[in-house]
């Protein structure tokens, strides 16, 4: 029980690189990077929990009340907005790709340009 | 390659991975045990130096703010990336009205129950998104989140309405104009701190008198606002360059 967060995250990270390898569409590509990212979510999440605390929000719990670690829930805010900037210059890109040459297959977009 | 050569050459990299992935863990600490000293620490000091309860906003935009600022960068130059890439090309043209033009697509025109609820939410979702941008140093909320809830106010706007309607309430110059003024007013707090003699991004201002009021927290509710500002630009932004993909931009003929 001890390590199965880190093994949900290696799971998720797996699917997500093999999805990427294996994917014949490059909207798929996206979503399976977007799987791959959502894998540190959990890993940044599970490193900072503690048994038995709170979320860090003291509004109406006193400072001494055992809390997560609030860094890593920043870390995963911005790794949030990360993504979404990401996925969005990439689908420009796969607009682009599409336009240019017709096809959204990645394997097919390697022999037209090498 | 082939298929099965990419997947073959895949397996092999995943098993390496795995094994790196597996000797990482071996020395961490078990799930729930997590060791401290950084967030303990800033879980104590956090309230006491900034009157801002929500810990996890006292983070990102006061303790980690410099961070914070590039997070906020790499948002800005996504948008301004969208926007490149999605240029009009040689050869295409931009259409006067927005039509879907798909070929073999027969587009059924919005229902009028779809236009009611987008009308409906438009104002409640302004009211959220405004308290959630506000309050980032009393709850789980801030800028970010803030500010995607503001762009999807205007983007019920085009549910409602249409895209030329949309364009017309969230005109690209204003938004441009937002986006710059979001992310200049971040930098310029910071700024403003080396000004007064302090380090970058010091929390200077008054921090208030009751913890997780909204006048509370100092700088951390400015940045907050600006923050917010530049997300719901840029996602407005970067919604309205995909759209115009889609409805006005054609290729020539």
């Amino acid at each position: 029980m001890e390590y199965f967060p880190f093994i949900v995250v290696a799971w998720i990270l797996a699917v997500g690189l093999y999805g990427i390898v294996t994917s014949r569409h490059l909207v798929h590509q996206i979503i399976c990077l977007i799987v791959v990212q959502s894998s540190t979510y959990v890993l940044l999440l599970g490193v900072g929990y503690v048994t038995g605390a709170v979320a860090p929000y003291y509004y109406d719990i006193t400072v001494h009340t055992p809390a997560v670690d609030p860094v890593v829930q920043a870390l995963t805010l911005t790794d949030v907005v990360v993504e979404a900037a990401v996925t969005a210059l990439l689908c420009s890109f796969a607009i682009q790709a599409h336009k240019r040459f017709g096809t959204l297959d990645p394997q097919a977009l390697v022999s037209l340009k090498g | 390659m082939t298929p099965s050569q990419r997947r073959w050459i895949f397996l092999i990299a995943a098993a390496g991975l795995l094994a790196f992935f597996v000797w990482g863990l071996l020395d961490l600490p078990g799930f729930g045990r997590y060791p401290g000293p950084y967030g303990f620490i800033i879980n104590r000091i956090a309230l006491r130096q900034t009157l801002a309860t929500g810990t996890v906003s006292a983070v990102n935009f006061d303790y980690r703010g410099f961070d914070t600022l590039g997070e906020e960068f790499i948002l800005f130059t996504a948008a301004i990336g969208v926007s490149t890439v999605l240029r009009r090309l040689r050869g295409e043209r931009e259409q006067q009205s927005a039509a879907d033009e798909a070929a073999d697509r027969d587009v059924p025109p919005t229902s009028s129950a779809v236009r009611m609820a987008a009308l409906l939410f438009t104002g409640p979702l302004v009211v959220l998104g405004w308290w959630l941008t506000s309050h980032a140093q009393a709850n789980p909320s801030g800028g970010f989140q803030g500010g995607v809830v503001l762009a999807s106010a205007l983007i019920m706007v085009y549910l409602a309405g249409e895209f030329l309607v949309f364009k017309r309430f969230s005109p690209v110059d204003v938004t441009d104009a937002v986006e710059a003024v979001g992310a200049g007013g971040f930098a310029a707090i910071g700024v403003a701190a080396v000004g007064m003699g302090l380090a970058f991004l010091t929390n200077y201002l008054s921090k208030g008198q009751y913890a997780g009021a909204v006048s509370s927290s100092g700088t951390i509710a400015l940045i907050s606002f600006f923050v917010g500002l530049e997300v719901a630009a840029a996602f407005i932004l970067i919604v309205i360059e995909l759209l115009e993909q889609t409805l006005l931009i054609r290729g020539g003929e």
